[in-house]
């Protein structure tokens, strides 16, 4: 056995798009692109409510929010395990170990990433444009979407932080998908579960996949602040 | 018309103070802006010249008195507008920070773009439609900003220190743009500290001093016959500086 051989057979995989490989591939994808718009859907409008309300008791929140982000994406899991399974509060709907329970868990993760850089970017802008946009009349709900377009950049790269994050777990996604082969394995469920078989080309391939799609999310951070500066300045 | 705002007058103030966390900022004062005349808020800094305005167009709570002005809005206008002594510039290209305006006061869709060229060709800014508005030259975001406030066709329009950044030859141009609005009858309430200025364009003056109003009137009679040591102090002083 030659030190190579994994690593050429991961190879292999990736070239000949080998469909179980692919198929783990895209579902991750799936799952987790769906949940970074589930996130992005509510903590865009969240964070920047929070950015420009205020209201008693609304630094607990913001450091609440804060603290959630370094929340660990197992003890997530368990919690949506807990909520999930037959005898859990939303036990009725039957979503435990599939898809749909995997995308919300990474949403949960996500969210709280998605409020706290949505508040603190919007908050700045927000405290240079307030009593402009109160000249011209603008309500709440103007000013807000004022402010989400204008920091639509640097909110951009916030979703790709999210999303990034999302993309590396494997607490979450593996207590509440189960790792089923061909409905719930995901790119990092299916490494931890293949290097402790020993099918290292599998996990070395979708180790690779992994650290392509992190350089990808980085180059576009970059891309977007640089188009951020020509655009709007 | 709101009640108790004269027929002559753009802006009535009565009885005005205002504090915050328990210091008066702007001790008791009373008022009027004349219909289609340059008032200029003249006083040292920290008089409280930029918060007067900001009472003035409603963006503070008075803590006492009232301001009557006319909060009736006609369509596709706004009564009041306001330039900020730093200006706001939002970041988007000149064009959008000019539709985003209008689109915020109501303008329909079909005539953002035809409002917006027209305030642009009117100062002078239709070359730079499309650049970032943060990219500008501080002159030329200040036009922006006198540019963005007259497509709202406002009848009163506050001025905060418009030129307080600009090198000459910029605030001759903005001096000229504020003649030219006069001429078309816009009612202007600016702060200056810069008493040439002032002498160049208030038709009436309020000088204030530490929060207080310490003299009103036609800026004439307030220049060649101050009435009060304070007010005769500060044009000697700039006569002197
Ligand atoms: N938010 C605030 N909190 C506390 N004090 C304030 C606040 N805003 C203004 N002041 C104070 O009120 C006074 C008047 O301020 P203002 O900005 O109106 O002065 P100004 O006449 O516009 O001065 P300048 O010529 O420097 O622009 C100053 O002493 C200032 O420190
Ligand atoms: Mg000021």
């Amino acid at each position: 056995m030659d030190d190579a051989s994994p690593f050429m057979a991961a190879l292999t995989l990736i070239l000949r798009l080998d469909p179980a490989f692919l198929s783990i591939v895209g579902l991750s994808l799936r799952v987790t692109l769906t949940a970074v718009c589930l996130a992005a859907l509510i903590g865009l409008p969240l964070g920047a409510l929070l950015a420009v309300s205020r209201f008693r008791g609304r630094s607990v929140v913001i450091v609440a929010i804060n603290a959630l982000m370094g929340l660990p994406p197992v003890v997530v899991g368990l919690t949506f395990f807990l909520l999930l399974s037959r005898s859990g509060p939303l036990g009725s709907f039957g979503l435990l170990f599939t898809p749909s329970a995997m995308i919300i868990a990474q949403a949960s993760l996500v969210l709280p990433i998605v409020i706290a850089l949505t508040r603190q970017t919007v908050e700045d802008l927000w405290a240079n444009y307030r009593e402009y946009l109160l000249s011209i009349g603008m309500g709440p709900k103007q000013a807000i979407m004022t402010l989400l377009w204008d920091a639509r950049f640097s909110l951009a790269t916030a979703l790709l932080a999210g999303f990034g994050r999302a993309t590396a777990e494997v607490g979450a996604v593996l207590i509440v998908g189960g790792n089923i082969a061909g409905v719930t394995r995901m790119m990092t469920t299916a490494i931890a579960l293949e290097t402790s078989k020993g099918d290292l080309a599998l996990a070395l391939g979708l180790g690779i996949i992994l650290v392509g799609i992190t350089l990808l999310v980085n180059a576009l951070a970059f891309g977007m602040s640089r188009i951020g500066v020509r655009h709007a300045g | 018309m709101p009640d108790n705002l004269p027929p002559d007058a753009a802006l009535a103030v009565t009885d005005l103070s205002f504090a915050i966390d328990g210091i008066r900022l702007i001790h008791p004062m009373g008022f009027k802006v004349r219909r289609g005349r340059r008032l200029v808020v003249l006083g040292p800094n920290g008089a409280g010249k930029s918060l007067l305005l900001r009472l003035c167009h409603g963006l503070l709570r008075p803590d006492t008195g009232q301001i009557h002005r006319n909060d009736h809005h006609p369509a596709g206008r706004r009564a009041h507008a306001m330039v900020f002594q730093t200006p706001v510039m939002l970041r988007r290209s000149v064009f959008d920070n000019v539709t985003h305006a209008l689109a915020a006061i109501g303008v329909p869709v079909a005539q953002l773009k035809s409002r917006a060229v027209e305030a642009l060709n009117r100062f002078g800014l239709i070359g730079l439609a499309d650049r970032p508005a943060r990219w500008l030259s501080g002159g030329e975001q200040q036009r922006l900003a006198i540019a963005r406030a007259w497509a709202l066709r406002p009848e009163l329009l506050f001025l905060d220190e418009p030129s307080a950044a600009l090198d000459p030859s910029a605030t001759r141009s903005i001096e000229a743009m504020l003649g030219d609005l006069h001429a078309e009858g816009v009612t202007l309430m600016m702060s200056t500290h810069d008493l040439s200025q002032a002498r160049r364009l208030a038709d009436d003056v309020l000088f204030l001093a530490s929060g207080s109003l310490v003299e009103a009137g036609e800026a004439q009679r307030f220049f060649n016959d101050p009435q009060t040591a304070q007010a005769r102090a500060f044009i000697a002083g700039d006569l002197v500086w």
